[in-house]
């Protein structure tokens, strides 16, 4: 069955990328409440990539990452990836725990930094599936977040190993978070499971 | 002679003739297999993601189960001139990656990869002379065929050569 992400319409990847901003959204206003301070968030941009280009998008497979996976069930399942590089977490972490950019740092990142990360994970997942279930009626349910700090094709192989035996592509969602000048990209990455995307197109009535 | 560092991908399988080394970047559940003739100082990796080829939909591709992988293995060692009854084998990777997911399969790929490449290299009768697998870190491997040296390097974890 040949129903890829490659056959994807700039449509249909404008659609994807408005949603995530939407969702993006929606996330800066979570965080803003439960930190008590506004980190503006973003989708600039939507891509497809084969799975194997994504450790390119954070400087190659050994590059030093933290990922959060989570599942998604329900009406159209799927896995999601949020990846960024170790220095941006630590600085992501920062933002999130409120303390002075840079105190993070890659040797103090223990179980507190962990469990930020994992609750930021949470938030962007969860406003992000809001917002595709809110345009498309969907039923997407996401389990708990799982993390992984290590080398970045470590990380995407432990993904791929349960994924990779149908579509090879995948739909990234690039996030800027934004806090007083302070630019940080992570990466969303949504990996549909066979036939669950012409599920989430039909739904937003962009059916390939 | 330069020797250069062949890189093996994701899925992947490539050979080496000495001085030529053979390398895979970042294994997390996924396992390195190298096998060599060291008579022939010819060596191979073998870069695979899943146990079994037989419980996947689409097994087109070889290099990605350790069952098939290592069929392959042995098949393009024979015709590149290696002698199958001086093969032997050194393997690692296989670990669990993520923390905190419950008892999903996610966290046993890595450990059924593992029992599937020992249980496959037992059945061909390749003598296993070294591994290093499991663990929650990422391994890239670099494989000596002229030595058989397998040089394991992490992140947090150190580096050895088993």
């Amino acid at each position: 069955m040949a129903e890829d992400f490659d056959k994807l319409s700039s449509l249909q990847l404008d659609a994807l990328r408005e949603i995530g901003n939407i969702g993006a959204g929606n996330a800066a206003t979570a965080l803003a409440q439960m930190i008590n301070s506004k980190i503006d968030m973003s989708v600039p941009q939507a891509k497809i990539l084969l799975f194997s280009q994504v450790p390119e998008l954070v400087g190659g497979s050994e590059q030093h990452v933290v990922g959060i996976y989570l599942r998604i069930e329900g009406s159209a399942p799927s896995s999601i990836l949020f990846v960024i590089p170790i220095k941006q977490a630590c600085l992501l972490v920062d933002m999130l725990m409120s303390k002075p950019l840079g105190t993070t740092s890659m040797e103090s990142f223990g179980d507190m930094e962990m469990s930020a990360m994992m609750e930021l994970g949470n938030i962007i997942s969860a406003t992000y599936l809001n917002a595709l279930a809110a345009f498309t009626g969907l039923k997407l349910l996401p389990s708990v977040p799982a993390l992984g700090i290590d080398m970045a094709g470590a990380v995407m192989d432990a993904v791929l190993a349960q994924f990779g035996e149908v579509a090879d592509h995948v739909l990234v969602l690039e996030t800027d978070f934004k806090k007083e000048s302070v630019d940080i990209v992570g990466h969303f990455i949504l990996l549909p499971e066979p036939g669950s995307l012409k599920i989430i197109l039909q739904s937003l009535g962009v059916s390939i | 002679m330069m020797s250069k560092i062949i890189q093996v991908g994701m899925a992947d399988l490539k050979l080496a003739k000495a001085p030529d080394k053979l390398m895979t970047a970042g294994l997390g559940s996924c396992i390195g297999i190298c096998v060599r003739d060291k008579d022939q100082r010819l060596g191979a990796l073998a870069h695979i993601m899943l146990p079994l080829s037989t419980q996947a939909r689409n097994a087109e591709n070889k290099a990605k189960f350790a069952d098939t992988a290592i069929e392959l293995l042995i098949q393009e060692m024979k015709k590149n001139g290696a002698d199958i009854s001086r093969l032997e084998a050194k393997f690692a990777g296989g670990a669990q990656m993520f923390k905190f997911s419950g008892e999903s399969d996610i966290m046993k790929i890595g450990q059924r990869n593992a029992e599937a490449v020992e249980e496959y290299l037992q059945k061909y009768k390749i003598r296993i002379l070294a591994k290093d697998v499991g663990g929650n870190h990422g391994r890239t491997i670099t494989y000596d065929p002229d030595t058989g040296d397998l040089l394991i390097r992490t992140i947090g974890h150190g580096e050895r050569i088993i």
